[in-house]
């Protein structure tokens, strides 16, 4: 149960605009919509259990905002030829 | 259960956007923003030099995108973006060609110069985002406005045939034409590798919500709505014939690559001529 999570899913909260779009096709069904608003009024997601997380990197696609994405936390590239620019994220 | 979120960190794609533009002007739930997502990953994947890459774009919600890549790009004006991205690929054939427009600009406006940019097999990638309407100017009918489809315009129903692009697309000589919506995200970036490798007039049809308008229009007020409405609706064909792959409103939705063939393209190998090898 307390097992450390692997992956970090880090979102640009002034970003999201609280389309559901990430939160409608993560296959483990673990993000969800919060009642925390950023300054622009828009409800904006957060994840519910990150350890159940494959790193799919489906919530990123589907995001039109360029607000979320996953990273490894021990930083490695997600998959063979996949362009994570992860130096970007210090 | 553990919970991570943390905020002000970059985006993997920052790079490749001007970040100091964002957030973009699309509306929530518009999915204008995750077609140029599903481009970038395929553009990068491709291991095209993004030096030689230009990125055209015309006006409307989608013409929007030129403004936002950080790559050579330019944005023309109504339904001239082909005649303008042909006119760079003859005088300059070393460079990467992407058309990023939308259904009223491409088809509508600039519907003429589509099929001939088609008809002459220029080398360029299209990528026509379709929402149904006109976005930017308040919901209009557009040409690719389904039968019975509401607009502003059109408010107890659309009478008019649309056209249906990939149909329009082949009868005017494209050699790759394929047909995906948002809610498939990664079919869409994989396509778009493919029209990205392939030499000639190639067409990728994304078919995205457009909230504001469309989907509100016709009992589908969010963008998640028209998304569940794409994403449970649509059957893959590949290899279908684009005759039959026309769009009702709120029918099923046929996605899948229609058309890969070879055809001589313009400008050829040597930077002249028809492509012809012999
Ligand atoms: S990477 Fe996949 S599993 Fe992880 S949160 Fe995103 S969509 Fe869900
Ligand atoms: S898809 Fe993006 S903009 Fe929409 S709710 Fe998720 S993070 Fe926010
Ligand atoms: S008007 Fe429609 S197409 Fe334009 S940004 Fe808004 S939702 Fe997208």
């Amino acid at each position: 149960m307390t097992e450390k999570p692997k992956n970090e899913i880090k979102l640009i909260i002034e970003r999201c605009k609280g389309c559901r779009f990430c939160v409608e096709f993560c296959p483990q069904h673990i993000l969800y919509q919060s009642d925390e608003v950023n300054s622009k009024g828009y409800r904006i997601v957060d994840v519910a259990d990150i350890s159940k997380c494959d790193q799919c990197n489906t919530c990123s696609m589907v995001c039109p905002e360029f607000a979320i994405n996953v990273v490894s936390i021990e930083a490695k590239p997600v998959k063979d030829g996949e362009v994570v620019c992860l130096s970007q994220d210090t | 259960m553990t919970k991570v979120i943390v905020s002000n960190q970059k985006h993997p794609l920052d790079t490749y956007l001007r970040t100091d533009r964002l957030p973009h002007i699309w509306c929530p739930g518009c999915g204008i923003g995750a077609v140029l997502h599903a481009f970038l990953r395929a553009l990068l994947d491709s291991g095209v030099d993004l030096k030689k890459v230009a990125l055209v774009s015309g006006i409307g919600c989608t013409g929007r995108v030129a403004g936002y890549v950080r790559l050579d790009s330019f944005h023309t004006t109504h339904g001239r973006a082909l005649p303008f991205a042909t006119g760079l690929k003859i005088a300059n054939p070393e460079l990467k060609l992407v058309v990023f427009s939308g259904d009223g600009d491409l088809i509508a406006i600039g519907g003429n110069h589509f099929i001939h940019a088609a008809r002459r097999n220029i080398d360029m990638t299209v990528i026509c985002v379709n929402n149904f309407n006109y976005g930017m100017t308040g919901g209009q009918l557009g040409p690719t406005t389904p039968l019975t489809g509401r607009t502003t315009t059109t408010m107890r129903g659309n009478i008019e045939e649309p056209f249906n692009i990939p149909y329009l697309a082949a009868a005017a000589g494209a050699v790759y034409i394929a047909r995906w919506t948002t809610a498939h995200i990664h079919s869409l970036e994989h396509s778009i590798g493919e029209a990205l490798a392939k030499k000639g007039f190639s067409l990728v049809e994304a078919i995205s919500p457009c909230p504001t308008y469309y989907g509100r229009m016709n009992k589908q007020p969010t963008g998640l709505d028209q998304i569940r409405y794409f994403r449970y609706n649509s059957i893959v064909r590949h290899g279908i014939d684009p005759r039959l792959v026309g769009i009702e409103a709120n029918g099923q939705i046929v996605v899948g690559k229609f058309v890969d063939i070879e055809r001589p393209y313009i400008p050829g190998a040597t930077g002249s001529g028809n492509g012809r090898t012999t």
